[in-house]
């Protein structure tokens, strides 16, 4: 008991001291994150919207596909990554494993699937709303894309954050792939499994609040986006 | 068009030489095996306003939407006469607005429309000021009550500059001031070379505005007639009982 109490200070201290370890790793895990979630709306967004005004044979079979891979495990797709970085995989002479690039890239693929498969639906919905005022406009099929992603921009926006949500707390993708090399490649979820194990409280707990605070805040961002979006009756 | 459609065209039915716009013939149009509109035959011509009356479910909306193509016939044919599809502009029954701003509808419009962006605020000014929404001008358009909305809609449509524009029911939900403001809309676009045909369920409306009716029932066109003619003395016994209040769906 005095030790959790004990960790609990310390963890508080290298927060409030703005511990530069400590923040290297925030900063890190911010770094990894934001970046595969923009790629992963770059993909997403156009990848499910597509899908979403596309009619052709096969098109039910990538749905269900898409939404399978939300719930991909990420230790496999660490594996996977892993696989084809490695020195005798087919990308080994990219000499991309263990690097932040890499764990950027498990983690778009981790990502990618949940912003497309909820953008599809997301754009479908609208669709449905939209589709005979637009053809009546005459709108060509750029102009229907643009409206319809615009229009569903506050929408789009949690589902980027759903995304972002399970990026930030994914330890087996990054782990497996980037190694959790001190100053390299240990972010906030490698970093607790570490300092946990080696009875490294102090760091592991201050990592936790963090982490705890920024999906609280992510929630919380989502939550009001939802609560304006109601209010402007653009849901 | 070539003289000679007019003429191919013309029917006897329709002693009526003015410029022939758009034709259904014969449209059949089905939907989980129920036949909605069955054989339905009229033509639009380019004489003034013609209006389409009929009980709930006569198949008015789905006339419209075939003719704006947004559906296509199963059997029969619908012809426009010269018309591409950026010609033609509706107006829903039940208005779809955008999420975005009442101005940001219309300048959506007028950018689909290829209005450039140096002439788009002036149009757009006009537009608010013909609706009568300026004050409204920045508000989510969702939020708008049920007459404003209509209001949008309308000059939504007009912002694309149609050669025909098909209402449905654009005044269904508007207050008399704001129906009389609508009317004189519809009759300016009218005198300015706008193909219009309305539907609506307001006799007075009609008889205001109609040059010829249309009057349909189960998907089927039983009567077109100069508007003096059908509300004086309706040719078929349907169109009769729908103007007593008779007519049963
Ligand atoms: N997509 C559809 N699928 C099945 N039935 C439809 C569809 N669209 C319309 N209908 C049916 O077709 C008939 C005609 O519909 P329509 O909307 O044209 O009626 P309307 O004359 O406009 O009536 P109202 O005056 O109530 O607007 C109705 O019975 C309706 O239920
Ligand atoms: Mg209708």
């Amino acid at each position: 008991m005095q030790d959790i109490q004990a960790a609990f200070l310390a963890a508080f201290n290298l927060i409030v001291s703005l511990d530069a370890d400590l923040f290297e790793i925030v900063g890190l895990s911010l770094t990894v994150t934001l970046s595969a979630v923009a790629i992963s709306c770059l993909l997403g967004f156009p990848l499910g919207a597509l899908l979403a005004i596309s009619r052709f044979p096969g098109r039910g079979m990538i749905v269900v596909f898409i939404s399978s891979l939300m719930g991909l495990p990420p230790v496999v797709v660490g594996l996977t990554v892993y696989l084809f970085l490695s020195s005798a995989g087919p990308l080994g002479s990219w000499q991309m494993l263990y690097t932040p690039t890499a764990m950027i890239i498990a983690q778009t693929l981790l990502v990618t699937p949940i912003v497309a498969a909820l953008t599809r639906q997301i754009i479908e919905d609208l669709n449905g709303e939209y589709s005979e005022l637009l053809r009546s406009m005459s709108a060509r099929r750029r102009d229907i894309l643009s409206t319809l992603l615009w229009d569903a921009r506050y929408s789009l926006i949690t589902a980027s954050l759903a995304g972002m949500g399970r990026a930030l707390a994914e330890v087996g993708a990054v782990m497996i792939v980037g190694g959790n090399i001190n100053h390299v490649t240990r972010v906030m979820t490698t970093a607790i499994a570490l300092e946990t194990s080696k009875g490294e409280l102090a760091l592991a707990l201050g990592l936790g609040i963090i982490l705890v605070l920024l999906s609280i805040s992510i929630n919380a961002a989502l939550m009001s986006l939802r609560t304006n979006m109601e209010r402007f009756a653009y849901a | 068009m070539p003289e000679a459609d007019i003429v191919q065209l013309h029917d006897g039915a329709e002693p009526n030489p003015a410029r022939l716009i758009a034709k259904l013939e014969n449209v059949v149009f089905a939907a989980r095996s129920r036949k909605l509109v069955d054989g339905l035959t009229f033509s639009l011509r380019n004489n003034g306003i013609t209006t389409i009356m009929g009980p709930n479910g006569a198949g008015k909306s789905l006339a419209l939407r075939l003719l704006a193509r947004l559906l296509l016939p199963m059997d029969g044919y619908v012809h426009e006469c010269g018309l591409a599809a950026r010609d033609i502009a509706l107006v829903f029954q039940k208005p779809v607005m955008l999420r975005r701003s009442v101005k940001g509808n219309l300048i959506h419009a007028l950018k689909l429309h290829g209005v450039n962006r140096r002439e788009r605020p002036e149009r757009l000014a006009e537009l608010l000021r013909m609706a009568d929404l300026e004050h409204l001008s920045s508000s989510p358009a969702r939020l708008l009550s049920g007459g404003e909305q209509q209001r949008l809609a309308l000059v939504r449509a007009l912002a694309a500059q149609p050669r025909l524009l098909l209402l449905d029911e654009p005044t269904a939900s508007l207050d008399p001031q704001a129906t009389q403001a609508i009317e004189k809309l519809v009759m300016q676009a009218s005198n300015n070379g706008t193909k219009i045909v309305l539907v609506t369920h307001d006799i007075g409306q009609a008889r205001r505005l109609a040059f010829d009716v249309v009057f349909l029932h189960q998907g089927f066109a039983h009567e077109h007639s100069p508007a003096e003619t059908f509300f004086t003395e309706p040719q078929s016994l349907e169109a009769m009982a729908y103007l007593k209040g008779e007519l049963l769906v």
